[in-house]
């Protein structure tokens, strides 16, 4: 059993908090870049320009992306010979806390849902845990930020539906999303398991880098589609009309019950903060 | 690059009307920033028939949460926050002079509405480009609600503040028109 100790992880989740929020990814500075060049609306143009323009300054200046910092969402995969000393949750919360409150991040989170406070740090953070062979902790930091969560849904459809339920289904949510969750924006879309489970598909998929498509072909087929169908709605940057208002779509599937055909969309702004550490 | 408009706060009946859906502005003066649990407190305070911190009069609220300020700065990230949550509260505001908004995000009816009765104008900024935002805010001071933490209400001095006209006084919304421009 190997044994890690407890501030090597304190210390790794508040580094990742400050790198997801401080630094846009280089797959997303590329896509911006090359949407820059597509978007054939002036105002469309100038709001992808001070994205990027944003992401630069980020960047140099070590300061967030945007002020909504996220809920801290951590993937965490848990090597099965592996042991932390103390307690991994704990020090995850103190990894959220230290990052947040060293790095000048926006603490967003609230104690109770209905009677609570600001939590001052913006702990607790969700953590996804996966237990996997071997000895290593492999920990994703995927802050998550509140307008474009607020555009997500869970549908529990007929399994008659099938796959073009599930395209009219991404598409219908889009629409209605229209401009609150600062397009362009990531599409994160779950299909099968449970409830429960696909929302948190849904999420997972948000952890792709831009390009990266589905191994099953099939799949990898309805993201390009989905994002064809989406970029022609003409919602556009921040909706204020034009030809890019997806960066990209992601499917993530799981088998599903015979009488189930659960199906989720998770939305993210273009800020698709992610950053991974293995220990 | 577009044509700005440069306007300065407070904003008269004649500059919100000169301005159209889809003009690229650039404000310079004093904006207050204002979140739907800030406006919650605000519309209490009307109820009650108290005064309020601020004179809405000619004003331009803001919809920001600002990030926390980093040594040597001014103020940290401050980009819109979504408009709508303000939205049950906006037309009371409106009536009481209130002229402008800066936010992300559609209006509801109501308050399209009410800024063509009372004449006023909704700007949009742009979301997630809060570090950029930033650099158009030379003062800061809290005037209200200081509990609230981000969603305090602060006194902005801004200058080229840039926005784009989303709703104008005239009923036109370029959310609309945007997008029905641009579908396939």
């Amino acid at each position: 059993m190997r044994e890690v100790d407890y501030n090597t992880i304190v210390d790794s989740v508040a580094r990742l908090c400050m790198e997801a929020n401080y630094f846009l990814g280089d797959d997303v500075v590329k896509v911006l870049n090359r949407a820059l060049e597509k978007e054939e609306s002036e105002t469309g143009k100038d709001i992808l320009g001070q994205l990027l323009k944003n992401a630069e300054i980020a960047k140099t200046e070590k300061i967030p992306i945007c002020q909504d910092c996220g809920f801290a969402v951590v993937f965490l995969e848990m090597g099965e010979d592996t042991h932390v000393k103390g307690n991994i949750i704990n020090a995850i919360n103190d990894g959220v806390k230290k990052g947040y409150t060293e790095g000048y991040l926006r603490k967003s989170i609230v104690s109770d849902p209905v009677k609570g406070k600001n939590t001052g740090d913006n702990t607790p953070a969700i953590v996804h845990t996966t237990i996997v062979p071997g000895d290593k902790i492999k920990i994703t930091v995927a802050p998550k930020g509140g307008g474009s969560e607020n555009m997500s849904e869970v549908k529990m459809m007929k399994p008659a539906d099938g796959i073009e339920g599930v395209k009219n289904f991404v598409i219908d949510r889009v629409t209605r999303s229209s401009s609150n969750p600062c397009p362009p924006t990531v599409i994160g879309v779950g299909i099968g398991g449970t409830f429960e489970y696909v929302a948190f598909l849904a999420k997972k998929a948000l952890l792709r880098d831009i390009g990266q498509r589905n191994p099953d072909p099939f799949y990898a087929d309805v993201e390009r589609e989905l994002l064809e169908k989406i970029n022609n709605l003409g919602i556009g940057p921040m909706g204020l009309g034009g030809r890019v208002t997806a960066l990209d779509v992601f499917i993530e599937v799981h088998p599903r019950h015979i009488a189930s055909f659960p199906v989720a969309v998770n939305t993210n702004c273009h800020a698709a903060r992610h950053k991974t550490t293995i220990i | 690059m577009p044509e700005f408009i440069k306007i300065k706060t407070p904003l008269s009946d004649e500059d919100v009307q000169s301005l159209k859906i889809g003009d690229s502005v650039l404000i310079t003066g004093k904006i207050y920033t204002a979140r739907d649990a800030a406006h919650k407190r605000l519309i209490d305070l009307i109820e009650k028939g108290e005064s309020l911190p601020l004179d809405l009069k000619g004003q331009i609220i803001y919809y920001v949460g600002p990030a926390p300020t980093k040594p040597g700065y001014v103020i940290g990230p401050a980009g819109p926050t979504t408009s709508g949550r303000c939205d049950p509260y906006t037309p009371v505001l409106l009536s009481l002079g209130l002229k402008g908004m800066i936010g992300k995000g559609v209006r509801s009816k109501e308050v399209r509405e009410a800024m063509k009765k009372h004449k006023a104008v909704y700007f949009a900024a742009t979301g997630g480009a809060a570090a950029l935002i930033s650099k158009n805010i030379k003062a800061v001071k809290i005037i209200a609600y200081e509990d609230l933490g981000p969603e305090a209400i602060r006194e902005l001095e801004v200058e080229n503040f840039p926005v784009i006209v989303a709703n104008d006084a005239h009923g036109d919304d370029l959310y609309e028109e945007g997008a029905k421009k641009y579908r396939k």
